[in-house]
């Protein structure tokens, strides 16, 4: 078996359009929240949501491709860009065959299927724009990565709501672990935030009507985000060979569906999540130092994610620095297991683990150490990365520090 | 407001899972084993039926706690949205 290194990160998020940027944002504790701004945003109630602002696809594509590009396969590609360029690769002589590309979103391309039914459905319009299908498919991201890069190995989308983006990276884990290629692009991409896709988040009720307070008491549930992430594999081998930076090390992958309620989560699927991903990893589980966390800040998800962290850990669980970086950037669905592996990289790359920002004070239901606030500098070996999904499917990845 | 406590027993009848017989004004809605999906659906029923605003969120404890409380708050909103018109 091979072992599997990180040699890119490309992210666009609420809080940075690179990496870089999204990660100084995160250890300065700066959220990306703010009043919604999309079309008929007058008609939604919710008053807080994570944007990602300052996107200006001209920066990016030329007008002909920006025609086949919905909001969320730009943000694919842009992040793609950046974690390519990162690794230095070119798939253009030969490896592109040897490389998969595996691009999970929750939803795909929400906002030019909302255009589109506003016009059928809401205008009578006769005829509408004939590029509707390739842009809405949710596999579009991973097509276009394909397309805009020249890889031409194993490529698909999987679809599994808030643990798309963990599920694809895991799956490409496992290809270049087992030697079926030797390179992945993987992540997630998401760009939901349309007023119909909203209105039905609304209807759920477990929007935060102030903002995502992870693990907090008076946490009153989730904020909405957008973006996309994507990481660059390839074998220890392959990297080392080409004399890559290497930024970390995925050493682990686990999953599991709870097979119970279709929304409320459970902490038993959760815990064998973990379990499998640590076991995978042949780590002991008193080596994982750093999670990051699910933490959407529904009352729900904290506590059931608080319990199967202590069932997983045992008396160790209190010494983990625990992060819900979507107290900053929102929830991404499609898009998060991928901004949160890009943060779990990071922070064992940089030894300083992200805050859980907007906290008030302890509930008795989340009793851990949630790096409240404040980034931490800790010498990290070992950090998870959690995503439980509506359905009842659960991913975790394992990452390690090269070197460690 | 006869009708707004019927309309509203009827939609939380069709919810309850583990009770036998009519629903009393005092039976208590955690003991009617509705799931938070239920919950849910039934929030917007009403809604739909009487055309108002529950303010629920299901991160914080659900306000009513006895059928007979969920059917004076529905028809408070009721009044409420009548007044105004």
């Amino acid at each position: 078996v091979n072992r599997v290194v990180i040699t890119g990160l490309g992210t666009v998020s609420p809080v940075g359009l690179s990496t870089p940027s999204y990660w100084a944002a995160l250890t300065a504790g700066q959220s990306g929240f703010g009043p919604p701004t999309m079309a008929a945003a007058d008609r939604i109630n919710t008053k807080v949501v994570a944007e990602v602002k300052g996107f200006v696809p001209a920066d990016h594509f030329d007008s002909r491709q920006i025609s086949l590009l919905d909001r969320v396969s730009q943000f694919a590609v842009v992040a793609a860009r950046e974690a390519i360029a990162q690794s230095g690769l070119s798939f253009r002589d030969g490896l592109g065959e040897r490389t998969a590309a595996i691009v999970g979103s929750g939803i795909g391309g929400q906002s030019t299927q909302d255009e589109s039914f506003k016009r059928i459905y809401g205008e009578n319009a006769a005829r509408v724009n004939p590029l509707i299908i390739p842009r809405t498919m949710p596999n579009a991201p991973a097509s276009q990565i394909s397309m805009f890069f020249g890889i031409k190995g194993p490529t698909y989308a999987v679809s599994t709501a808030c643990a798309s983006a963990t599920h694809s990276i895991g799956q490409a884990f496992h290809l270049v672990r087992a030697g079926a290629v030797t390179c992945a692009v993987a992540g997630g991409a998401e760009a939901q935030l349309t007023t119909g896709t909203v209105k039905a988040w609304e209807a759920m009720r477990i929007l935060a009507p102030d903002t995502c307070r992870p693990f907090s008491r008076e946490r009153k549930g989730m904020v909405l985000g957008e973006g996309a992430a994507i990481l660059v594999l390839e074998t220890l081998d392959h990297a080392a060979a080409r004399g890559a930076d290497i930024l970390g090390e995925i050493v682990g992958f686990g999953m599991s569906a709870d097979a119970g309620d279709l929304t409320a989560p459970d902490p038993d699927g959760m815990l064998r999540a973990m379990v499998a991903a640590v076991a995978d990893a042949s780590l002991p589980p008193a080596a994982v130092d750093h999670v990051n966390a699910h933490g959407t800040g529904t009352t729900a998800n904290d506590a059931a994610e608080t319990a199967a962290l202590h069932k997983t850990f045992g008396a160790h669980a209190t010494r983990l620095a625990i992060s819900s970086t979507k107290s900053m950037v929102g929830h991404a669905l499609g898009a998060a297991g991928a901004l949160e592996a890009v943060a779990a990289v990071m922070a064992l790359h940089a030894g300083i683990v992200p805050p859980t920002v907007n906290y008030l004070g302890p509930d008795p239901a989340c009793d851990l150490d949630y790096v409240v606030n404040e980034a931490r500098r800790r010498p990290l070996n070992a950090a998870l990365s959690n995503s439980f999904a509506f359905g009842g499917l659960n991913a975790v990845l394992a990452f390690r520090r090269f070197g460690a | 407001m006869v009708d707004v406590a019927k309309g509203v027993i009827e939609l939380v009848s069709g919810k309850v899972r583990n009770r036998q017989g009519p629903l009393q004004m005092s039976d208590a809605l955690e003991t009617l084993g509705l799931e938070s999906l239920d919950v849910l659906e039934l929030t917007f029923a009403i809604e739909e039926k009487f055309n108002i605003e529950i303010p629920f969120n299901a991160n914080t404890e659900f306000d009513f706690k006895t059928v007979g409380e969920l059917v004076h708050a529905v028809e408070g909103l009721v009044a409420k949205k009548t007044a105004s018109a």
